[in-house]
């Protein structure tokens, strides 16, 4: 017989509706708490990229698994927790997208990303990542060279510099609340490193399009540079005649330099690039020269000092 | 609360098993593999930010005891200053393990060299003498008064962990804020006590007695 028990749930304890509905807060919420939440795949623009194999992809490495490619990002616009950017960066709408692409060309256009995604064939390109943290992975991305895109727009010979700026929505991107760098995030390349054909505009990783907490729809990759030289999520280009302010030099000139190449001889003032953690290991490796990627690229900065222009 | 022993007995346990929490649960993750894509950077960030949420804590006990007027607080910090020494503990084994690899070439160069590895490495050392003599036989070998003036060190170490931890991030200087600011009211809270009381007792308004 039941005597006078009035509810076996108290009030308190019932979900609130408007907590219920709000499945990404609680999901992100409960990344905040570390609870372990398996996030599904948030690319709204999900689709599997027809692809070749790139001459130029780096032999002999083991690929970073894909979850931990598209679950440990630096994307600040979205907060500084690498392990949660994924869950807060499916806010950010990739459709439709444009680049302007502007300054000193021919041809100034804006181009849609279906018009960016026919400029060149697609490859595979596996490339080692390396962050100025200190870790890497290695990568395979799908897209083709920038001077794809360069060449298409017919530069003058004013432009010495590419600028490249990301995307900054405040409705989407709560990381642009804080100024860990002087939104919007911007980085930038020397002309001859623009045209390099290692660097890559990718629009994809694991034959898949990008993930948005990996730059979607568009980044750079950069790969004898630290990764934050990658922009993501591009929405203009400009031809300059004169080098760019870019995020993290104009942040902390004396930590983060505008050529940031890999160099495990000049340390960070405050750590050293000496060795790095490859995720997945425990033990660090040696952190290689340009990344690995000098014979290709250490002619360009013959003559220059890395300590000065690091 | 009402101070009885059984009270404090029940409480200890209570914050004795939630201190060991945070220490089991990055045990639990490593053996199921779910510490993320940089395992070892999750260990080290985790135990140093217990460490220092731990040191934290436990300078805030006096003025909780004082403010609140209840000797409660007071009674488990020791408890807490012990378990903020055996995350630094863990913290620091992990570094020099698998972070360093044990090249001791490559860690003397670390600790000249890199300001936030200095820093961590004096907090150590200053703690090490503090759990070394928090037993109460060593209270009483040194005397309440040396005793009392030696751990006041625990200030200085905690600010080192606080500058340790400043200096480290890349950007996103939020939580070191947090522990700075937490750490520089305690610490402001002491000083103007003791600051207020020795007037006090100048103008002889307090027996000499009261002095806590």
């Amino acid at each position: 017989m039941l005597i006078g028990k009035k509810s076996d749930i108290a009030s308190s304890e019932i979900t609130p509706k408007s907590l219920w509905l709000d499945r990404r807060r609680f999901l992100t919420g409960a990344a905040a708490l570390g609870i372990g939440v398996a996030f599904p795949r948030q690319n709204a623009n999900a689709a599997t990229l027809k692809f070749t194999k790139s001459p130029l992809s780096t032999k002999g490495e083991v690929l970073t698994p894909l979850k931990d490619v598209t679950g440990y990002n630096n994307f600040y616009e979205f907060g500084t927790d690498k392990s949660d950017t994924a869950a807060y960066a499916g806010a950010m709408k990739t459709r439709p997208w444009t680049v302007e692409i502007s300054g000193e060309v021919k041809k100034p256009m804006t181009l849609g990303i279906e018009d960016i995604l026919k400029l060149a064939p697609i490859e595979e390109r596996i490339y080692r990542h390396r962050c100025v943290e200190a870790w890497s992975m290695v990568v395979p991305w799908n897209g083709f060279s920038l001077s794809a895109l360069i060449n298409r727009v017919e530069p003058t010979s004013k432009a010495k510099f590419v600028e490249f700026t990301s995307l900054a929505d405040s409705k989407t991107m709560p990381g642009l609340l804080f100024p860990y760098v002087d939104w919007p995030y911007r980085e930038g390349l020397r002309m001859d490193e623009a045209m390099h054909p290692l660097t890559t505009l990718a629009v994809g990783l694991y034959g898949e399009t990008l993930e948005n907490q990996n730059g979607a729809p568009l980044r750079l990759v950069v790969p004898w540079k630290y990764g934050f030289k990658g922009a993501k999520s591009i929405v203009r280009i400009r031809f300059l005649e004169h080098q760019p302010a870019t995020a993290w030099n104009t942040a902390n000139p004396s930590e983060f330099g505008f050529y940031s190449n890999v160099n495990p001889e000049v340390d960070h003032p405050r750590w050293t690039q000496a060795k790095e953690r490859r995720i997945g290991d425990f033990f660090r490796r040696p952190t290689l020269m340009f990344n690995g990627y000098g014979d290709q690229v250490a002619s360009f900065y013959r003559g220059m000092d890395l300590r000065t222009f690091f | 609360m009402i101070v009885t022993e059984r009270n404090r007995r029940i409480l200890w346990l209570i914050i004795f098993i939630g201190c060991m929490l945070p220490a089991a649960d990055l045990l639990r993750r490593l053996f199921t593999g779910d510490l993320g894509a940089d395992p070892v950077e999750t260990l080290i960030r985790t135990t140093g930010d217990w460490a220092i949420k731990l040191l934290v804590a436990g300078l805030l006990l006096t003025p909780l005891t004082r403010i609140a007027r209840n000797p409660l607080p007071v009674r488990f910090r020791r408890l807490i200053g012990l378990y903020a020494f055996f995350y630094v503990c863990i913290h620091l084994t992990l570094y020099l393990s698998v972070d360093q690899g044990f090249d001791l070439h490559a860690i003397v160069k670390d600790i000249l060299k890199r300001p936030y590895i200095t820093f961590g490495m004096m907090a150590f050392l200053l703690l090490l003498p503090l759990a070394i003599t928090s037993t109460r036989k060593m209270v009483a070998r040194l005397g309440p008064k040396r005793w009392r003036q030696l751990h006041r060190a625990v200030y200085v170490a905690a600010s080192f962990g606080v500058i340790h931890y400043y200096l480290l991030v890349k950007a996103d200087i939020t939580w070191p804020l947090i522990y700075g600011t937490i750490l520089a009211a305690a610490l402001g809270w002491r000083l103007w006590n003791s600051l207020t009381l020795s007037a006090l007792q100048d103008t002889g308004r307090l027996s000499s007695g009261c002095k806590p």
